[in-house]
């Protein structure tokens, strides 16, 4: 008897914990918190901390609470396996991540493996900036969604604003060396030679991954080549110090950026004096002219003292909790099939879709240039007083791409 | 293309003279103690986020002297209480010592000042273009940080073969028990030689917060580098430390900035034979694989001449 109640004075406070974990939607969130990418790593956790906040005031999704659950794989996909069986442990059905398409393809792929081998436990991967096409064509999996515009999306928008740039004639690209620098560079290769070939490509550049400290080797290459016009992937320090190299050297280019604007960059770009001469495509900007953008971000800037660099993580999440409500459960399977094929209003203005065929959602892409602000846009960057500014809008529309996609569903 | 070998020169001899900093401490201590200091690169650190620190309470300038001599404290005291107790159990136990220290400083920085970037500036004082070769600027900071190498070097050679003090000090590397005998106290000098190698570690560490990375990963991303240097300079040696630097700092520059590959070299692959993993070799370029390139150097030495450019004995 005495060892009856013994075993269930043990067990009792497990299943109760079992009970209550059910209650709290728990997120991994798996990037950086160190090392090379650790800026954009904890911008990105302090936006999803932010969201889950605005969402748990407002009762969270069906009842439950939303717990982030901040995990630092160093931006390396082995320990990012590591982290993201952590937060399975931890009761977690849902991870995101997006800083690294290598992380990204690792971690698919485990959850995909994970899914097959667990049925009923299975965890969905929510996939916010990693943007290497191959997620959402050779590898695609039931089991990731993709909030942000894939890469070839994003270099097809770009290349369309640039090939009606006259003064564009020597173009030399910088990218890191791994899966997604690669591909911004042959695509990139593979665009401007289709749409301007009269376009001369004077460098090719790969280097290491959030490894370089000081690029003022590549800056006097560039500078050398005879470049009017830089493309780049690069994010994270890798681009914020690629441009502090270049204020330094004094080399004036037009830079064509994925991601200008992350922590460094937009003083970088002050600091060298470029007048609306970087360009950024993204899903929205903090001056988009939406209200509701612009009072979302407001309210951001005021909380967190960032400004907003993921309007992709606020469609993620609000998108997250709408198909939670439509299939009314938080089950990781109901809520993939409710997410398949998922017409949203993304924050910035426009309708998005979450196209079932390969999990990719299509959005409104924006360019915009960094430089001095008009009257109507009250945002600047990093104290700089200088912000983003819309140069050119495309719609969900034209920025689809096919897929090669052959989905395995459950 | 002038314009570009001039550039990279300077950058490389300016990243020559960043590590010549660093290893001088590194290889004095180890002809000293027989033991590698697994814990330098940390103290570089560590100079590093002093700076920080002080520029932001008391400004750049004292802090440039401040901070090394903080460091250099710590460093004299980690010899003291640390490195000399262990001592008598043998290398084996000062080597873990210090590799544990590596760790621990680590993790206390990045306990203190967390784990991204922090945002060390270079003084306005030296922050505009020192001069323009070929419309290209050159920093002041940098001109600045290449001074202060060069002050260095040249003071610790006069030191170390000019004074009494370094007489006493090179005695004391190659035959501390008649130095001891000689009425010498060996443990100060070894005490003072490691403070002072900290210090310069740590001068290092200021002077190149602001123009490279601040951040709790520095110690490991430069660690690997410096061995390399004192591997290839000869284990001990502070000439063979001076010209390995400077050797690394430019083969490393100007590998980035060359893009000859074997298919520059010798054409492209026929495309009928589609991509493989040797599209891939063929295809890499110097620039891609110079990362690696102090590496292989140091294999290369290792293989060809053991003992290091200007080493006396064997590593």
């Amino acid at each position: 008897m005495r060892k009856l109640t013994l075993a269930i004075a043990v067990i009792a406070p497990m299943l109760g914990h079992a009970a209550s974990a059910e209650d709290t939607v728990k997120i991994g969130y798996i990037d950086p918190l160190s090392g090379g990418g650790a800026s954009v790593g904890e911008g990105g956790l302090k936006t999803f901390q932010y969201l889950a906040d605005e969402l748990n005031a407002k009762g969270g999704i069906l009842g439950h609470k939303i717990e982030i659950l901040p995990l630092d794989n160093k931006t390396n996909p082995q320990e990012s396996l590591v982290q993201a069986q952590k937060a399975i442990d931890a009761g977690a059905h849902y991870v995101t991540q997006g800083n690294g398409s290598s992380v990204g393809a690792a971690l698919e792929d485990f959850v995909t493996k994970h899914n097959t081998r667990n049925p009923g436990k299975e965890v969905l991967y929510f996939n916010y900036a990693a943007v290497d096409p191959s997620l959402t064509n050779e590898k695609c999996s039931f089991w990731h969604f993709r909030w942000d515009a894939s890469s070839d999306i994003k270099m097809e928008a770009l290349t369309n604003y640039m090939k009606d740039v006259p003064s564009i004639k020597k173009v030399y690209l910088i990218n890191q060396d791994y899966s997604f620098g690669q591909s911004v560079r042959s695509d990139a290769r593979k665009m401007l030679g289709a749409k301007r070939p009269d376009v001369q490509i004077v460098g090719d550049e790969l280097h290491p991954l959030l490894k370089v400290t000081d690029f003022s080797p590549y800056i006097a290459k560039i500078k050398a080549s005879g470049a009017d016009s830089v493309v780049t992937g690069n994010w994270g320090q890798d681009f914020a110090l690629l441009l502090k190299a270049a204020a330094d050297a004094g080399l004036k280019v037009n830079w064509y950026t994925y991601y200008a604007g992350g922590a460094g960059g937009p003083t970088a770009i002050k600091q060298t004096g470029l007048d609306h001469q970087v360009f950024q495509i993204s899903e929205g900007i903090p001056n988009s002219g939406n209200q509701a953008a612009m009072d979302f971000e407001k309210a951001f800037r005021a909380k967190v003292n960032l400004s907003l660099w993921y309007p992709r993580a606020v469609n993620e999440m609000h998108m997250f909790k709408a198909a939670a409500e439509k299939a009314n459960s938080i089950d990781p399977v109901k809520v993939a099939a409710a997410l398949e094929d998922m017409k949203f209003e993304v924050l910035d203005g426009g309708q998005g879709i979450m196209r079932k065929d390969d999990h990719q959602f299509f959005q409104p892409i924006y360019i915009s240039s960094f430089g001095k602000l008009a009257a109507n846009e009250p945002f600047d960057e990093e104290n700089t007083g200088w912000g983003w500014h819309i140069v050119s809008r495309v719609d969900t529309p034209q920025a689809m791409v096919s897929t090669t996609c052959k989905m395995t569903r459950p | 293309m002038l314009e570009l070998i001039v550039i990279s020169t300077l950058n490389g001899v300016l990243f020559g003279m960043l590590l010549f900093l660093l290893s001088s401490g590194l290889t004095v201590i180890f002809s000293m103690m027989g033991v590698l200091n697994f814990a330098h690169a940390s103290f570089y650190m560590l100079g590093a986020f002093f700076g920080f620190q002080l520029t932001k309470w008391i400004g750049f300038w004292p802090a440039l002297v401040l901070a090394p001599l903080l460091v250099g404290a710590i460093g004299m005291a980690v010899e003291r209480y640390g490195l000399r107790n262990t001592h008598k159990h043998g290398h084996v136990a000062e080597l873990l010592l210090t590799f544990g220290l590596a760790f621990a400083i680590e993790e206390i920085v990045s306990m203190i000042w967390g784990k991204s970037p922090l945002d060390y500036r270079v003084p306005a004082l030296l922050d505009f273009p020192a001069f323009t070769i070929f419309s290209t600027n050159y920093p002041a900071y940098k001109i600045f940080m290449l001074a202060v190498s060069v002050i260095i070097f040249v003071a610790l050679l006069i030191v170390l073969k000019r004074t009494r003090v370094g007489l006493i000090v090179q005695a004391a590397l190659t035959h501390p028990h008649m130095v001891g005998h000689l009425g010498h106290n060996v443990g100060r000098v070894f005490m003072a030689v490691f403070g002072v190698g900290s210090a310069l570690a740590a001068l290092a560490g200021v002077i190149a917060g602001p123009a490279l990375v601040t951040q709790s990963d520095m110690a490991a991303s430069l660690g690997p580098i410096l061995f390399v240097v004192i591997v290839f300079g000869g284990l001990g040696s502070l000439p063979g430390a001076f010209i390995a630097s400077l050797v690394i700092g430019l083969v490393q520059t100007f590998a980035v900035a060359l893009d000859g590959s074997l298919a520059s070299a010798f054409g492209p692959l026929d495309p009928s034979s589609g991509p493989s993993v040797l599209t891939d070799v063929w295809n890499v370029t110097i620039a891609q694989v110079a990362p690696i390139v102090p590496y292989v150097l140091l294999v290369l030495i290792l293989i060809v001449r053991p003992m290091g450019l200007m080493g006396t004995r064997e590593t």
